[in-house]
């Protein structure tokens, strides 16, 4: 899913949402999210262009780019799970969702091999009453046990070429 | 249906904030929807925000002549059910509430702010028109800005964001301040666990937040808004953008507000994942669109803010909470709350806790009425072993401390804060350490790297911390850890590294025999058993 230094289509789409948001005052944020909206991730092409665009440093802009969370270099599954480390979701149980994604061979923060799923942990959804709280694919989830995690981990959708669950070797992910 | 002839229409509630949506208020909308709309039973469906009774969501509410009687929890299997006993009548059932409005746990409350949050349609501005709706702003366009900023000094009110520095006197500077351009931010950067009534306002009440930021305006003279929302609250985001929209069209935002002179519009901006940006200066780097390093502090951003403009920066509940100061009068908030403590505080339960939610009452009631009157003490049913009180910045209380008034003063004194007003419960299965651990793990994850007590001090905390937990040098590494809690009080920049000590030493004053390690492990186990 790499996109080259010379593919022409980043330069353009960056260019074409830099200038939709010009007028804005500080719009750098609104301009990456919109990249990311646009292409599933901020390729460091996009920087030189922006740097270029805005009147930046491509250390200024590439600054911003690493600062946040939020932006990803590399796109990321097909579908996301964001599980909540947050203390209010800690006190009911948070350490076992996040336990049950590493049995099932999932890292936190890495997308699978097979570009099915990407998982990754947040501080805090809102959600603090109804905890352990997961988002997937920004929907949010309240209440969630094991064996709600792997509903939704395991849920299907046409884009997916393989099992959510599947751990690297191909063996069955073990079931909570 | 032959009851209600002049209502054909019957007018059912679900919620559509996203901690209802969380455990399915949409598919329960939409069974009741399907199952109930028929042409003998047609019914009008409103989606309003959550009472703040979230272990009640989704709660289903019915309009009848005896008010609105509530049913919760609902899931969708219980929806034919609950129409076979007559729903759209009121009817009995296992899952009826009764009218929700006289239930003990709101009605004891004093909901001020959050007076129409979970009552109305957030997006029909009629609907909040009808509920008092810019009431506030009216009365405020008729006094001068002198006199807004002196009816908000009067009633008390500080900042709701955590500090609770006087908004009067914040926004005096900012009139005081010469220019045009000035600017008011709102910080709904809501990143403390624990904390969601900020969300729960702009998803269940959003025009209520552009009345105060437009009151704001007028107040201290800007023409400019922006909303700084954290992208972890996509709801929130939509909700108020669908707001400042339906507002513009209304006049109520844009050139000549309301048909006065004013000209105020406001823009929503969402954050990237930051915790740090929660602090009002990284939130002003991050909406000038760089990195969110916290600048230091003076200049203060009331005299050089936002592009090095006069700027007011509040937080959510304390600019929704001034439409309500401006229409019953500085006086009648004032008189709420204690001591320096004025008017209410919404208090957010969360964590392991039976009945989490919201509850808004005047300062000055106590953790122990919160958790356990109304809180219901643990979800788990075990013994509440320790309550964290103003977010993961905040203290760790025991239940000895639970008898302290909510109120800034009583708690700074007790080394603890009242913060943002949210509160996690944990039971006795919790390993205070490894929270200690994590504050410092936290810290170390967020801190936005400009100051090194804060960048590196963390980091050096987990390490001490774990040597603690090991055994290894035990009381070296306990005074080395006291130390680099003082050096991080003291020479941090900002309050992301100078309270991170908090947590961490108000688990080692309450709880110091879980960092004993194996010892601790094995009292634990003997505990559960």
């Amino acid at each position: 899913m790499k996109t080259r230094t010379s593919d022409p289509t980043v330069e353009q789409v960056v260019k074409k949402i830099a200038a939709a948001h010009r007028e804005q005052r500080g719009a750098l944020l609104p301009i990456l999210h919109a990249v990311q909206a646009e292409l599933g991730h901020v390729p460091k092409e996009a920087v030189p262009v922006l740097a270029d665009e805005l009147n930046l440093s491509r250390a200024d802009v590439h600054g911003v780019v690493s600062f946040y969370h939020d932006f990803r270099a590399e796109p990321a599954g097909h579908r996301t799970v964001r599980v909540c480390r947050a203390e209010a979701c800690q006190a009911q149980g948070a350490g076992h969702l996040v336990e049950y994604v590493r049995q099932m061979g999932l890292t936190l923060g890495r997308t699978t091999e097979d570009g099915s799923v990407t998982v990754e942990q947040v501080f805090c959804l809102g959600n603090c009453a109804l905890g352990p709280a997961v988002e997937v694919d920004g929907r949010l989830y309240g209440r969630v046990d094991t064996e709600r995690l792997g509903a939704l981990l395991h849920t299907t959708d046409q884009t997916q070429r393989h099992g959510v669950g599947a751990t690297p070797d191909g063996s069955e992910a073990p079931r909570s | 249906m032959t009851q209600h002839p002049a209502q054909p229409h019957v007018r059912i509630y679900v919620p559509r904030d996203s901690a209802a949506r969380s455990v399915g208020a949409d598919e329960v909308a939409a069974t009741i929807q399907q199952a109930a709309d028929s042409p003998e039973s047609a019914i009008d469906l409103v989606r309003t925000g959550s009472r703040g009774m979230l272990w009640l969501e989704p709660l289903v509410e019915v309009a009848t002549e005896h008010g609105r009687i509530g049913y919760g929890p609902v899931t969708p299997d219980d929806v034919p059910a609950l129409l076979a006993a007559g729903l759209l009548d009121g009817g009995e059932h296992p899952l009826r509430l009764g009218p929700v409005d006289e239930l003990p746990w709101l009605a004891r409350q004093n909901r001020v702010t959050f007076a129409r949050v979970g009552v109305i349609d957030p997006l029909d501005a009629d609907d909040y028109l009808r509920h008092g709706g810019l009431t506030g702003l009216r009365t405020a366009l008729k006094l001068t800005p002198a006199d807004v900023v002196a009816e908000v000094t009067d009633s008390g009110l500080r900042g709701r964001g955590g500090a609770g520095f006087p908004a009067g006197i914040k926004w005096k500077t900012v009139l005081d301040c010469p220019g045009e351009l000035k600017f008011i931010c709102c910080n709904a950067d809501e990143g403390d666990s624990g904390t969601f009534a900020d969300r729960m306002l702009m998803e269940g009440d959003p025009f209520l937040l552009i009345e105060g930021m437009t009151i704001a305006a007028h107040a201290v003279g800007a023409r400019e808004g922006y909303l700084y929302i954290r992208s972890e609250y996509p709801d929130a985001v939509a909700t108020m953008r669908a707001a400042i929209d339906i507002a513009r069209e209304r006049g109520w935002l844009g050139t000549s507000v309301l048909g006065t002179p004013l000209d105020f519009d406001l823009h929503v901006r969402v954050g990237a994942g930051a915790y740090i940006c929660g602090e009002e200066t990284s939130m002003l780097e991050s909406l000038e669109g760089k990195r969110g390093m916290v600048r230091a502090k003076p200049p203060i951003p009331a005299i050089e803010g936002l592009f090095g403009k006069p700027t007011v920066v509040n937080n959510v509940l304390t600019l929704a909470t001034v439409p309500v100061v401006l229409a019953q009068g500085a006086k009648a908030y004032q008189e709420l709350g204690v001591e320096r403590s004025r008017g209410t505080q919404v208090f957010q339960l969360g964590g392991n806790i039976a009945r989490g939610g919201i509850v808004e009452t005047a300062f000055g009631i106590t953790l122990r009425e919160l958790i356990e009157e109304y809180g219901g003490g643990t979800r788990s049913g075990r013994p509440v072993r320790t309550a964290q009180v103003g977010g993961p910045l905040g203290a760790y209380l025991p239940p000895s401390s639970f008898d302290l008034p909510m109120d800034y003063e009583a708690f700074a004194a007790a080394g603890a804060m009242v913060g943002h007003g949210g509160i996690v419960v944990f039971d006795d299965t919790v390993d205070m350490a490894a929270q200690a651990r994590f504050a410092m793990e936290f810290c170390a994850a967020e801190s936005c790297g400009k100051c090194t007590p804060c960048r590196v001090g963390s980091v050096r905390g987990v390490e001490v911390i774990d040597k603690i937990v090991a055994g290894e040098q035990r009381d070296e590494n306990l005074a080395l850890l006291d130390d680099l809690c003082d050096l991080m009080t003291e020479g941090s920049l900002c309050a992301m590294g100078g309270l991170t000590p908090l947590p961490v030493r108000s688990a080692l004053a309450h709880f110091a025999d879980d960092f004993l390690g194996e010892v601790a492990a094995d009292k634990r186990t003997e505990g559960t058993a």
